[in-house]
């Protein structure tokens, strides 16, 4: 029973680094309709600059902050330099702009920080008396960091003026600007959020997985099966469906399939998404009249 | 009066296809001027023009600044509070969220004074402030749109079809509660309608529009009494 209990919080805790990773995917696709294919990459490279920073002597939680804001300023950069010019483009070629991003950042990543496998600090203590066997310290604590950014986000986008810019801008970008939104900066400011919490969402999963420059690419295909879950066009219903598929994941893992066919799932969860609940659990389905 | 909107030799399109073919038009500060014309005259286009959302060429003077270069968003910074055709309405945001977008570039301290203001004008807002915009009749979308567009605190209010797919009673108080608006907030007001009657019973000037060209204008008491127009466009 210990065993199973076990498992169940280990998957929320990977469930909860899914749930970010399915929030910033489904940023930028309420914003812009596509799917961010390098999301998982950016939050790599993140990563690595946060393990840079704390070789170099910093503090773990400057170094997570720093990298955080790092990673943000990536993100707006990418939109402002790449993303622009593409606004007007067929899908097709954001698509491959998607995949360009992805592969320059695998290789610069590679390049910079050679390809080896590496551990990551964990910011947590190795063992605490409090959790007995039932889950790790930093499975509690990144489960903890991950809740309080989610938090933080809806409250951002809930109460803040410039979240209600940023909401109006993703449903209504004419109206936005007729009411004097900059909608062009609200998406470049919604691809640094959505950077920053890849960033975090790195940094906490890199003390389970270890770091190497495909580190999240696994990752993105849980966390993509999650948002089609809950909803690519939710916020909410990504959260709760990249919860849901790190406990799947993590079941299925020990009693199902067993840990190498695990990643199979995440396929298995998207393609029956598609087919029997194309917008997910919580999206609303989109009926147009032609 | 002094003139508000300044436009001339204005040349408008989308892409390739030009819709106007330089046109002269102003609003005074205060009044209100009603563009006239049938489907497809180029009305729709004209104020999509001075908001940048078409492309264009020409000179559009707004409050002696060039507007014509402008992006959408620092027009509307300016001053120039543009109801859109299909009304533009937040479906998925509250009423209040709307609202509230409609004063999203404001920083004073009056924007809830000024929502209270707007529910003076349109009660049934205040009803629905909590309820999904997309839920809101025709009508009450178009009052939210106007109310919307009126917390920007325009200089001048651009209006396009507001009566386009609502009941005639329902548009006889919209243009009630605009001849209010421009009497008591002394607002400017740009109005683009297929209903000639309603319009020159609101506007003081109007242009008649036809094929991307201005082809009558003056006073719309005058144009009222105009045997052409009221023939083509007034039914009597």
């Amino acid at each position: 029973m210990q065993a199973l209990w076990h498992q169940i919080f280990s998957g929320i805790a990977t469930g909860g680094i899914y749930a970010s990773v399915a929030l910033a995917l489904v940023m930028i696709y309420q914003a812009t309709h596509h799917v961010n294919f390098a999301q998982g990459e950016m939050a790599t490279f993140s990563t690595y600059i946060a393990l840079a920073l704390i070789e170099a002597g910093f503090p773990y939680w400057l170094a997570f902050l720093a990298t955080i804001i790092v990673s943000f300023a990536i993100g707006v950069i990418i939109e402002r330099v790449l993303m622009r010019p593409m606004a007007e483009a067929p899908v097709l070629a954001s698509v491959g702009v998607f995949i360009g991003l992805l592969l320059i950042f695998n290789s610069v990543t590679g390049w910079i920080f050679s390809y080896s496998v590496k551990a990551f600090p964990s910011p947590f203590p190795e063992t605490s008396q409090f959790l007995g066997g039932w889950a790790s310290p930093h499975e509690v604590g990144a489960t903890l960091v991950t809740l309080v950014v989610l938090v933080l986000v809806y409250g951002f986008f809930r109460f803040t003026k410039l979240g209600l810019a940023m909401r109006a801008a993703a449903y209504n970008p004419v109206s936005s600007r007729l009411v004097g939104i900059r909608v062009g900066w609200m998406l470049a400011l919604g691809w640094g959020l959505a950077a920053a919490i890849g960033a975090i969402a790195g940094m906490m999963v890199a003390p389970i997985v270890f770091l190497d420059p495909s580190m999240m690419s696994g990752i993105l295909l849980y966390a993509f099966a999650g948002a089609l879950l809950g909803g690519i066009d939710n916020p909410l219903g990504a959260v709760i469906g990249g919860f849901a598929v790190g406990v799947i994941e993590n079941l299925a893992g020990a009693y199902v399939v067993g840990p190498e066919l695990k990643l199979t799932l995440a396929l298995v969860i998207i393609i029956a998404v598609l087919i029997f609940k194309p917008a997910g659990i919580f999206g609303r389905v989109i009926v147009s009249r032609v | 009066m002094p003139t508000l909107l300044e436009v001339s030799g204005l040349i408008a399109g989308y892409g390739e296809t030009r819709v106007l073919h330089g046109i002269d038009f102003a609003v005074e500060a205060g009044g209100v001027t009603a563009l006239l014309g049938a489907n497809g005259a180029g009305k729709t286009t004209t104020l999509r023009a001075i908001s940048g959302l078409a492309r264009r060429q020409g000179s559009i003077l707004f409050a002696g600044e060039e507007i014509s270069t402008l992006a959408t968003e620092e027009i509307a910074r300016r001053g120039i509070g543009h109801v859109p055709d299909g009304r533009g309405t937040f479906l998925e945001l509250s009423v209040e969220e709307n609202l509230r977008l409609g004063a999203i570039t404001r920083s004073d301290r009056e924007v809830g004074a000024d929502i209270a203001r707007m529910f003076g004008y349109f009660p049934r807002l205040r009803e629905r402030i909590r309820q999904q915009a997309g839920t809101l009749s025709g009508g009450e979308q178009q009052m939210l749109a106007i109310a919307r567009a009126l917390l920007l605190r325009p200089k001048l209010l651009v209006l396009d079809e507001p009566s386009f797919g609502l009941a005639p009673l329902i548009v006889a108080e919209l243009f009630d509660i605009l001849a209010r608006i421009n009497r008591e907030e002394r607002m400017s007001i740009l109005v683009v309608e297929q209903n000639a009657s309603l319009a020159l019973a609101l506007a003081d000037h109007a242009y008649l529009l036809e094929t991307g060209a201005i082809i009558m204008s003056g006073l719309a008491r005058e144009l009222r009494e105009n045997a052409a127009i009221r023939r083509s466009y007034l039914g009597y």
